[in-house]
């Protein structure tokens, strides 16, 4: 039994941070995950653990790939600008094979954008976000609960992979007042990280450690295609076996909605509200948005199930659905222009998202 | 004679030392360039000091991050400009080693203005050396922000003309201007007495470090032959007769103990 704890989702972050022994943080100031970096610099010091305010989120990301090329635990957290000023080193990390943990508090868009609550940068995310060849598993929590429990499952697969993984919520997670029980979850031994750079006379064999983000430079692999081939080996394995996704009234449904993060909140309350009228509704809500289910919902497509995806964006994870559904399927869409008023206020509510069902019906 | 005549090899003429990798493979330096007594220099150093074991050296984009290959101690490359971020995540996991980064003149003073700028803010207990060839050498010889007024580069083919692009940036004197400095000096490699002072700037650097005063910082011009277009010789002329001018050689901040 952990600690019950009343708090928001970016307090959330901190706390499951610390339970998955993270050792270091490093944030600059960007609205809305203050609250993440706030909770570091106050916590942190009293436990003996690594705080830096960065000069900018190019310092946070940079400073982190030193912590993690040193072997520690280590983490970021930013929102959508300072997510995109980030890429360049995520792609050298992804090379490197740094694992780290980035928490991405989704604000709206595109550039500075109104800074309240959106899920617009889905694609960015799930593609990778840099340069180049490469995946980062992205969890995305709906509740303050999921904000503590996937940030501690994040660097277990991390570690796990050597690679970037990033937690992806939204202002409405992050600021999101929920009870939270604060428990440590086991997930079983990582690899020893005997690559790290902590200076010759700390490693065993004597021999010297270089990490580098240029594959094939300094001998890592034989070559770059058997670099690539690696890479390629740990991109399948991830999308093999760490599937993750909630289905909420699925088995007998015949219209499924798709959603994740604070839409799936409202989509499950419209399901609720839809079956009360003895509508067969359901939910599959994906918590790692990548890898993606394509399969279940594909299954389920070619069962004769509708869908109705349900995102707080002009339409990103409707691609990915309508990929999985392969032409078997209706996809429909609730999306940002579907919000209750139209400044950057306006959210997605269960009405709308419950009108829409039925109109599909 | 009767003498037994001993075999010259490299390590009797010039020494060789420890700290160097037995078999550099892929000596990526052009002729007549000077930043592989950058790594000479930094060995010969560490060496004297006895902390090759507990020193992680930081490389960014550019000529200067081939040193990795040669100095055999732990490295992290990373991207264009970002060494001192790298070095502060390393610094401050590991606050007993030296850490310390080597850059170029374009990853420091120009793409890498803002990590200097955080790491100089911050005070962290760093080693910067800035290997200043005037050009950007790893892409061909464009201009730097230390090209001198005039210098003749593939992206100045008529000269720099201060009307668009400004004068020479000078690191060590910016650098001396910030509180958390513990040391800042200028040293130059064209001739042999200019080698041992420069190294001695590296070792009083490296122990201000391991004193943990503040951050300490070394630049050092190099001469850059192929980019020049210049012979190596004409080179070491080209730097005491323009660069030193512009860039003066000695220490511009040296305290023991920063309030």
């Amino acid at each position: 039994m952990g600690e019950r704890m009343f708090i928001e989702g970016n307090v959330a972050i901190g706390w499951g941070a610390a339970k998955a022994d993270c050792q270091a943080f490093f944030g600059y100031p960007i609205t809305p995950q203050n609250e993440i970096t706030e909770w570091f610099a106050r916590e942190f010091p009293k436990m003996g653990r690594i705080f830096v305010q960065s000069q900018s989120e190019l310092g946070s990301i940079n400073i982190l790939y030193g912590a993690a090329a040193a072997g520690v635990r280590a983490m970021t957290s930013t929102s959508s600008p300072g997510w995109s000023l980030m890429q360049e080193t995520v792609s050298d990390m992804a090379n490197a094979e740094l694992p780290c943990v980035i928490v991405h508090v989704q604000r709206a868009g595109p550039g500075g954008g109104p800074i309240r609550h959106a899920q617009q940068d889905y694609l960015q995310c799930t593609r990778g976000g840099g340069h180049g060849d490469y995946r980062n598993i992205v969890l995305a929590p709906a509740s303050s609960q999921e904000c503590c429990d996937l940030v501690q499952l994040a660097f277990y697969l991390a570690d796990k992979y050597r690679n970037p993984v990033i937690v992806m919520s939204d202002a409405i997670i992050g600021r999101l007042r929920e009870t939270v029980e604060v428990k440590k979850i086991e997930f079983g031994p990582v690899p020893d990280k005997e690559w790290a750079a902590r200076g010759k006379g700390r490693h065993k064999d004597g021999k010297r450690r270089v990490v580098d983000h240029c594959a094939d430079l300094f001998g890592r692999d034989p070559n770059y295609r058997t670099f690539l081939q690696r890479l390629d080996q740990k991109v399948g394995q991830m999308q093999e076996s760490e599937l993750q996704y909630e289905s909420y009234k699925t088995d007998d449904a015949e219209l499924i909605l798709v959603a994740y993060g604070y839409t799936a909140r409202v989509s499950k309350e419209a399901v609720n509200m839809a079956r009360a009228e003895g509508i067969r509704a359901g939910l599959i809500r994906p918590i790692a948005i990548w890898p993606f289910p394509y399969k279940v919902i594909g299954d389920k497509a070619r069962q004769g199930c509708k869908f109705l995806v349900v995102e707080d964006c002009l339409g990103q994870m409707v691609e990915d659905v309508r990929f999985a559904v392969e032409g078997c399927a209706d996809v429909h869409l609730v999306s940002i222009l579907d919000r209750h008023i139209p400044t950057d206020g306006g959210m997605i509510l269960p009405d709308k998202v419950f009108d829409k069902i039925r109109q599909i019906k | 004679m009767g003498k037994e005549t001993k075999k010259v090899t490299r390590e009797r003429v010039a020494g060789r030392q420890k700290l160097l990798v037995p078999q550099i493979a892929g000596f990526v330096y052009c002729p007549g360039c000077h930043e592989p007594l950058a790594a000479r220099a930094i060995a010969d150093v560490l060496e004297e000091l006895g902390t090759g074991d507990r020193t992680l050296g930081v490389f960014g984009i550019g000529c200067s991050s081939f040193l990795l290959g040669i100095l055999d101690i732990d490295v992290v490359l990373g991207p264009h400009g970002r060494p001192p971020d790298m070095a502060t995540g390393l610094k401050r996991v590991y606050p007993d080693n030296i850490v310390f980064t080597v850059q170029g003149d374009g990853d420091l003073m120009s793409i890498g203005a803002d990590p200097l700028l955080g790491a100089l803010t911050r005070a962290e207990k760093i080693t910067i050396i800035m290997l200043n060839n005037a050009v950007y050498g790893t892409t061909g010889g464009q201009m730097a922000p230390t090209s001198l007024v005039g210098q003749i580069t593939t992206t100045t083919p008529g000269g720099r003309d201060i009307a668009h692009f400004g004068f020479p940036a000078h690191a060590a004197e910016m650098i001396a201007t910030f509180k958390g400095v513990a040391y800042s000096a200028r040293g130059a490699f064209n001739t042999p007495y200019n080698y041992e002072r420069t190294k001695g700037y590296i070792k009083i650097a490296f122990q201000k470090q391991m004193d943990s005063v503040g951050l300490s910082f070394v630049e050092i011009l190099c001469a850059c032959p192929a980019n020049w277009r210049m012979s190596p010789t004409d080179s070491l002329k080209w730097i005491e007769e323009k660069m030193i001018l512009e860039f003066p050689l000695g220490e511009f901040k040296n305290v023991d103990r920063i309030e």
